[in-house]
Order: C-alpha cells, then structure tokens, then sequence
C-alpha cells in the first residue's frame, strides 16, 4: 500500500473514531450500519449488474434472530450477531440457488416474490411478534467484558463490524474474483466463452452479499434494540435501491455516502410530513437523468478535472 | 482515492449539520421541552397529524406557556409508521434535545418502542393515538401514560353494548395483526360472557382491498352481528362494500370495533349510517366539548378527532401535575399525575392507574342517518355510556410487572 | 397442521359463488394489468408509475364530481382522457430519455415519479380517503339465489371484459397494431416508411395510462379513494404481467383472470394467505417458465 494511501486510510479512521464526540452516536450508527448494508447490496449491483428487489429480507430475517436470540435465549451479543448473520447466509444460499437462474428483470422479480414470502411468515410467525416486533432486545455485555449499553462503546462496536464488512467488500472487489464479476456485469457471454463458470460466480457474490447484508441487520437490531416489519418490508429494499443511487452505483464508497445523506434527510426532513415522499421521488428522478454517476462517481469523474489533474486509473 | 476522501468529510459535515442541535443561549432558563411524535404523511396521519401538534400548542398556550418558571417549547417530527426511526429521533430527542415528554405515538409497534426508550431514562410518555392495551400491559412503564383509547375498551365497549341491544351471535372479519386478533379475542370474551355467541371468524390479510370474498362468508354464516376487527382503510372499505352486498339491508348489524370520526367521514352517511362504534370523544356531545371543538378548529380549520383532543388533555393534565410537584422529573409529574384527578371538557373524575392506564369513561355511538344530520360533522347520536370501571382491562388480567399482586 | 393453517370447506353453492367473485375481481386485475403490459410489450418500459396513474383516475372522477358536478359516465370518458394527457406529458419530458438504457433506469425512474405524484396528492388530500358513491343506475343487485351478486360488480365484470378484447383487437388484429408492434422491433425501418414512430411511442404511452386510469374510474365507488390506493396493488399487478408474460397482451388478461380465481379460492382455503398466493405463483412461473403463460422474450 502506497505511503499516502495508508495515510488517507489512517485520516479517515481517526475522524471515524472522533465522530461521536461530535455528532449523534445513534445516527452515526443507523447510518454506518445502513451502510454495510448498501455497500453489500452494491456488490451485487453495481459490480455483478444484478438488481435484487428483495434484498430487505437478508438485513431483516437477521434482525429478527438477532433479537430473538438475544432476548429469548440471552446469548451474548457475538453470538447473536452470528446466528442473524449465518441464517442470512443461508437464506442467500437457497434464495441465490434459485434466483440466479434467470438474468435481469426476471432475477429482480423472483427477488421481489421470494421476500414478499418472506414477509408473509414474518407477519404469521408467532416469534417475530408481528406489527408489534421483537422489543427491549438487551445489548448484552461483549465478549463478557464490556457493557454495550454505553453509547461510545456500542459505537466502536459497530464500527469495527463495519470494518470487517467493508473490507471483505473492498478485498473482493479487487482480487481476481471481483474482475470476474465486472466481467460478467459487463458483457457475460463473452465471459463464459472464455471459460468462467459464471453461475458459480454469481451464486458466490449473492452469498456474500446477503451474508453481509445479514451482518449489517443483526448489528441494527442491537444498536436499536428491537427489530420490526419495516425490516423485511418491501418498501426497505426500495430504500437501499435509492441509498446505491444517490451515492452512485458501481463505485465502492458511493453506497455508504448514499447511506449517510439518505439517514441524514431522513432526521432533517422529519418535520416535512408528506413531502418526504415527494422529495424522495424527486432524487429518484434526477438520479436516473442527470445525475446517474451519483454522488460518488460524479465528483471522481470531475474532481481530477478540477483541480487540474488528470484521472491516474479508472476505479 | 483523493475524490473519496474530500467526499467523505463532505458527508460527515452534511450528516452533522443535518443533526447537531443549535446550542441554547447561556443563562436563559432551560425551556421544558413536549415532542409530538405520530404519523404525519401516512395511512394514520388523519387520526392526529399536524392537528395532535395544534392541540399541544393550544394546551400549552391555555397553560400560560410557562411553567416552574420556564418557558415551554412543542417540537414535532414524523416517525413514518417505523420503530427505527421513531426510536432513533425519541433517543436523540431526550438525550441531545432535553426533551421531557413525548406525545401522541399511533402506530402500536412504534409506541412501544419510545415507551422503552423514554422508560430507560426516566422521561415521560403521554399516548393519546396509539392503541395497544399492552402499552399498560407486558409493555407498561412508571412513566407512561395511556391516555384515550385502548383496543380493549373498544372492544368491551361496543361487544357488550351490542350484544345488551340483541346482537347475540357474531362472525368476525379480523385483520390478520396483533391488534386484530387482539381486538377479535377481546370482543369474542365479552359476547360470551354476556351469553352470546361466536359462530365463525376470517383473518384478513393487511392492506386487501376487496372483501367481497369475506363478506359472502360472514353472510353465509347468518350471524346477527358482523364485527369488523380491523382499522384505517380497511375498516372504510369492508363497510363501503358491506353496504354494496346489501348486508345491513338483509338484516345483519355492522360492528366497528376501531372507528373513528374521520372515518365515517371518508365514507360519507349514506353508506355508514346505522354503524356502532365506540369513541372517547365527540365533538358535539355537550356544552363544553362544543365549546372546546370550536376553539380548535379556529386554530386548525377541522373538527378534532378524539386523539388529538386527548393530546389536549394529557399536555394539560402532565404541565398541572409538573405544577403541583414542583420538579420536572418525570417519575415523580407521573406520580403527582395520579394523585390529581382529571377533570377537562372530555373528561369527568377520570384517574390515572398504577399500570398507566387512564381510567376515563366511553361512549357507545350509533352514525346517524343521512336525513338526521343537519350540519357538517353532525354524524353521531350516543345510544349509551360505558363507565370507567367496565371499560377496561381489571388489574388482575394485567401482565405489568409494576402491579403489586397480592 | 401448524396454528397458523387454518382451513375451512364450505358448500358447494358458496363456493360457487366464491368463484364469481374471483373471476370479478381477475377481470379488474386483467383491466389494470393490461396498461402495464402495453407499455412494457410496445416500449419497454417497466412503468412502476401505474399504481399512482391508477389513484390519479380515481381522483379525477371524485374532483370531476365535487367540482364540476360531473358524474360517473361521463368520468369515465373524461378521467382517462384527462390522466392520459398527463401520461403523454411524463413520456415527453422523462420518460423517453431513458428509452436506450437499461430497464433498471426505467423502473427507477417511473418509481420516483409515482412518489412525487402520491406524496403531492398525500399532502393536499390526507390518508383517510373521499366518498364516492355508486351511480344510481347501477345500485343494488340480483339474487342469484346462491349469492346476491351487486349490479355494479356485475358491470366490473362486462366493461373490463370488453375494454380487454378491445384492447388486445386493436393490436393484435388491427394496422394500427400491427405498426405498433413493428415500430417496436424495428424502428428504423419503420420510421423509413413515413410513419412518425416518436408520436406513436408517445401516444401509446398515453394509451397505457388511460387504461390504469379507466381501472381508478371503476375502482372508485368500490374501494376508498386515497392517495395511497395504488401503493400495494402496484406489486400484485406486477405478479399478473410477469405469470401472463412480460410482452404479452392477451398473457396479461388471461393471468389476470385466472390470478383472480386462484386468489378467491385461497381466500376461502387459507384467507391469510391470499395476498402472497400471487407471489408463490409468480416465483414457480418465473423458475419454471421466465417468459410466462404467452410471453415472447426470455
């Protein structure tokens, strides 16, 4: 790693640790873990070219045994975390399984009927609580030692799990697995012909993106402390499409930046009532014409040209 | 990689801006803060909306605006139907903000959790829209208040009134939630109870817009009465097409188990009339809820509904006891809640319990015909009173862990 | 058998009558699904608008009655005209920029325009919903003897069965069709032949929307007028285009009839069940046959 990479990197990771010193720790964590769960989404979309319409279902089933393992069985909070995210793994391993046989608006709409499934048993289920959800979920004590009631330290716990997700991301993306996946996003038939089992590949990147996405749900359920319909409801995959948008598919950082503005306007706009919706619409609606880089990829196509310096490697 | 890193203080700086609360002036008197939290562009933005938040000011503003010697603030903000974010802005509210009490909270899943929250810290909740009996049940807290309605009392109030009226077997159509089946169980006990009985029942699922289908059933089934368990647009659209069947014209009665007076406004009378429902409030019941009416809806431009004069009254009652106890510590306003009765343009010797319940008389309402209404709003004719005692659920039934069972 | 299954076996002359109300309820998603599939088979656009198109028509049948005094006939001529326009106006200004992208931007892009139209009307009307009553020529009903079937279901039923064969005759069978279905393949070409193939693009989009405005119309004595009627209709009219067949006209009618049966009898079987039956079905068709029932692409 270059010498003024590894700075930026350390630049970055020290206004990470200040941040709760200055800002909200219970936004800075809806938005960190909203953001491990676009970027696990992205992965998905921007760098396979898949759209998954369901993809709520992998953060919310998570959520949901997280909380139940929690609260029902009193498991601490590492192992809880790794039950929700374990059974998104195998979620996405029988949801991927199915999904990937079919290619773009098809693979989006087995998604989308495969959650709303989903969401039928979450409704029934008299584990999940129904409209009421699993509440006054404990936050336990990590790893026995220290006491994740405490908002700085709950804070540094998620943000360590967003590391961790963050940096599976960023390896996979560039490895030799990640070039196969563009590969496949880009043009697939040309990368079967030269050889590349692209199902395999495909069912891989689903995998790791639910598993993540899984990660992201069972970590809001106890920064919350509770987990809900909302979690599993189609209009929350919606949400991340948006998240991806406005950051800008395709790029690394683009769906955690989405993550945060989208957090962030959903607090100031709190007191707007239904224009919410409008201006949500709105941003859908500039994204799609003008702006489909989005917030990301805009600024890295002209910043260089800014401030008059050519672009070293596309990314 | 050097784009991304000006990007990313770029968002940390709009994500602080968005949330850093300004910083109040140095020496002036910290001000008590009241939060209206409901849903304010959703399916239940009708029940209270921007109305719950004209209601508090106007309570606040007949208060004198300042209490303990502080002024008070009203804020407000929608929780969009979610947990999430109803528990992330309660959070911030009481912990940043210096928020006292929050208000109003429709949406079972989403007033439950700020009671947590507010429970947590000793902070207040005062539940005027929300309707889960287990806010004072599993969920109970020593600083929450439900104030108007629960979904038991709507069910023993409109089931036990029916049935005393003929009504003595019963079909239900249930929306296929907790507060449905909540709301069926509830009815379905005291129609036994009271010697009638239950000859069948379908579950609903949420957000189905045509119930041709159940309806049939519930004819099919030649039950007297036809209850409907459910809510919102579900509840406007099973009687519009109950009426279409011609079901109150065969002979069968329509119960509403949670109706409200916008409700029957979105129907029209031609299609409601002949409905019985329970409400806490109507507008045009007597003098004094007249009179109170009027002045709200010279603020606001509409007739209050029984929410948004129940946050009226519990902002009242919660600024008179923080009065009385001189403190603003929410335990102890609660506790002084307790002690003084409440007495307000709806309600008459109305106490609040140990589990936080208000104890509060309900009135069984027939919709009137559409010949009988000779000005707007003029929808109601009240066929009974159910007293405080019946209406709600007895403290041995209770599953809150505040009750000292002997 | 889990709590959750509860399962009921009513007489036969109910569940002849169940089935009625099913095939009613089909030719209502048949009428609604069939916008969709025009402008999805002729332009290739996933209009995920057409839930908030839907409202709109219902909404100006209410504003034609409370302030202009125009009744339900004469809605149902207007509000489709009226709709419609403001369709043709959406493809003008948003819609045919992203024509030549990927389908995703289409979805997204109508999905952000149907937010803006319902949280417009959501401001200025509320949640609850408006009356509007039955017209008077088609109040009551008929005892059938195994059921009482309302006058107005019965007109559901015969307007959306005509509307649907004249839709699938007028491009299926007819040159103006046929052009239609042409200017879809191969525009080029037939834009060489003199026909004005942007004005056709835009005039069906039009189309399309007046069909879901048509569908608001007759939706509106019937089910609450609201701002949020669209919202979880949208997905089940999806489920329908997608078992009859993406490009398919006649795959949207027959799949919207037969969802309606199918869901009509699970609301007898398994009542809680009935509004994810259509999903269950939309997966297995899609794993099994991705074109659907009559589609044409894969």
């Amino acid at each position: 790693m270059a010498r003024g990479q590894a700075a930026r990197w350390a630049i970055l990771f020290a206004l990470a640790a200040a941040a709760p010193f200055f800002f909200y720790p219970i936004f800075l964590m809806k938005a960190l873990c909203f953001g491990l769960f676009a970027a696990a989404f992205n992965l998905l979309l921007g760098f396979t070219g898949l759209l998954s319409l369901g993809h709520a279902v992998f953060m919310g089933s998570a959520s949901y045994v997280t909380a139940y393992a929690m609260k029902a069985w009193g498991l601490p909070p590492l192992i809880g975390i790794l039950a929700g995210t374990g059974v998104a793994a195998v979620l996405g391993v029988a949801f991927g399984w199915l999904a990937i046989r079919r290619q773009g608006i098809y693979f989006a709409m087995v998604t989308l009927a495969l959650s709303q499934m989903v969401y039928f048993y979450a409704v029934e289920s008299k584990y999940t609580g129904g409209e009421d959800g699993i509440q006054a979920v404990p936050r336990g004590m990590l790893l026995g030692l220290i006491d994740l009631n405490r908002p700085l330290a709950m804070y540094y716990f998620v943000l360590a799990v967003f590391i961790i997700g963050f940096a599976i991301i960023y390896r996979a993306v560039h490895s030799p697995f990640g070039e196969v996946l563009k590969a496949i996003r880009e043009n697939e038939p040309r990368a079967i012909s030269l050889g590349y089992r692209t199902e395999r590949y495909k069912l891989l990147a689903f995998v790791l993106s639910a598993t993540l996405a899984g990660l992201a749900g069972a970590t809001k359920a106890l920064v919350f402390q509770l987990a809900s319909l909302t979690d599993v409801d189609w209009t929350m995959s919606g949400d991340v499409v948006l998240m991806t948008l406005i950051g800008g598919v395709g790029t690394l950082w683009g769906p955690v930046v989405g993550a945060f503005v989208t957090v962030a306007m959903e607090n100031y706009l709190a007191q707007f009532g239904s224009w919410i919706t409008v201006i949500e619409g709105v941003i859908f609606v500039l994204c799609v014409l003008t702006f489909r880089r989005g917030i990301v990829g805009e600024l890295a196509h002209r910043l260089p040209r800014w401030l008059g310096r050519r672009r070293a490697t596309p990314d | 990689m050097k784009a991304k890193f000006i990007l990313a203080v770029a968002a940390a700086a709009a994500l602080g801006m968005a949330t850093a609360s300004g910083a109040s002036a140095q020496g002036a008197p910290k001000p008590i803060k009241i939060g209206v939290m409901n849903d304010m562009s959703s399916v239940y933005s009708y029940l209270g909306g921007m109305g719950s938040v004209a209601a508090a000011k106007m309570a606040v503003k007949d208060f004198g605006g300042k209490v303990l010697g502080r002024p008070i603030e009203v804020i407000f903000a929608d929780h969009q139907n979610k947990p999430d974010i109803g528990a992330g802005i309660a959070r911030q509210w009481f912990d940043e903000q210096g928020v006292d009490a929050i208000v109003d909270l429709p949406t079972s899943s989403v007033a439950i959790a700020v009671q947590q929250v507010a429970k947590e810290r000793g902070k207040v909740t005062l539940i005027s829209n929300g309707g889960s009996s287990e806010l004072t049940g599993k969920f109970c807290s020593p600083t929450g208040v439900h104030w108007t309605y629960d979904t038991y009392a709507m069910a023993h109030g409109t089931g036990s009134a029916v049935v005393k009226q003929g009504g003595n077997t019963w079909f239900f159509l249930t929306a296929d939630y907790a507060f449905g089946h909540a709301l069926q169980d509830d009815t379905a006990a005291v129609v036994k109870a009271a010697g009638g009985t239950v000859v069948g029942s379908v579950n609903v699922p949420l957000n189905n817009a045509d119930f041709s289908s159940f309806l049939l059933q519930a004819q099919q089934s030649k039950a007297k009465v036809i209850g409907l368990a459910n809510a919102g647009g579900d509840t406007v659209n099973s009687i519009k097409q109950a009426a279409e069947f011609g079901i109150v014209a065969g002979g069968q009665r329509l119960a509403g188990l949670l109706v409200f007076i916008m409700d029957v406004d979105a129907l029209g009378l031609k299609t409601a009339q002949g409905l019985l429902l329970t409400e806490a409030y109507y507008w045009d019941q007597n003098d004094a809820t007249r009179a109170w009416a009027k002045r709200f809806q010279a603020v606001y431009g509409k007739i209050p509904t029984s929410g948004q004069a129940g946050v009226y009254g519990a902002v009242s009652h919660y600024l008179k006891a923080m009065a009385a106890a001189g403190t603003d510590d929410g335990i102890k306003v609660v506790a002084k809640m307790r002690e003084l009765p409440i007495n307000d343009f709806m309600t008459k010797n109305g106490k609040l319990r140990e589990d936080g319940r208000v104890l509060r008389d309900m009135y069984l309402f027939e919709v009137k015909k559409p010949e009988e209404s000779k000005y707007p709003f003029d929808y109601y004719k009240q066929l009974a009173v159910i007293p405080a005692a019946q209406a709600y659920r007895p403290l041995s039934e209770s599953e809150c862990p505040l009750i000292k069972k002997n | 058998m889990p709590e959750w299954m509860h399962i009921a076996v009513p007489s036969a002359p109910a569940l002849f009558a169940q089935l009625l109300i099913g095939l009613i309820n089909g030719s209502f998603y048949a009428l609604l699904s069939l916008g969709l599939a025009v402008i999805f088979g002729l332009l290739n656009i996933i209009n995920f608008a057409h839930g908030a198109l839907y409202m709109l028509g219902a909404f100006c049948a209410y504003l034609l009655l409370n302030y202009f005094g125009i009744g339900y006939w004469p809605s149902l001529l207007l509000a489709p005209l009226a709709v419609g326009a403001f369709g043709i106006l959406l493809e003008r200004c948003f819609i045919r920029w992203v024509y030549r992208l990927d389908h995703l931007y289409g979805l997204l892009l109508t999905f952000g325009l149907a937010l803006i139209v319902q949280g417009v009307f959501r401001q200025f009307y509320g949640a609850s919903g408006k009356p509007y009553s039955i017209p008077e020529a088609l109040s009551g009903g008929q005892n059938l003897g195994f059921m009482f079937l309302p006058n107005y279901r019965a007109w559901v039923i015969v307007a959306s069965a005509a509307v649907c064969f004249g839709t699938w005759f007028l491009i299926e069978r007819t040159r103006l069709g046929a052009n239609l279905r042409a200017a879809t393949e191969n525009p080029a070409l037939v834009q060489a032949f003199g026909i004005n193939v942007p004005r056709m693009v835009t005039l069906t989009y039009g189309f399309g929307v007046a069909l879901a405005a048509l569908a608001g119309v007759m939706a509106a004595p019937i089910y609450q007028v609201s701002p949020l009627m669209g919202t979880n209709l949208i997905i089940v009219v999806f489920a329908v285009v997608v078992i009859g067949g993406m490009g398919s006209i006649l795959g949207a009618i027959v799949g919207g009839f037969a969802l309606g049966i199918i869901e009509g009898l699970t609301k007898v079987f398994y009542p809680e069940a009935s509004a994810t039956a259509i999903f269950v079905i939309m997966a297995i068709v899609l794993l099994v046959k991705p074109a659907g029932l009559f589609g044409r692409r894969a």
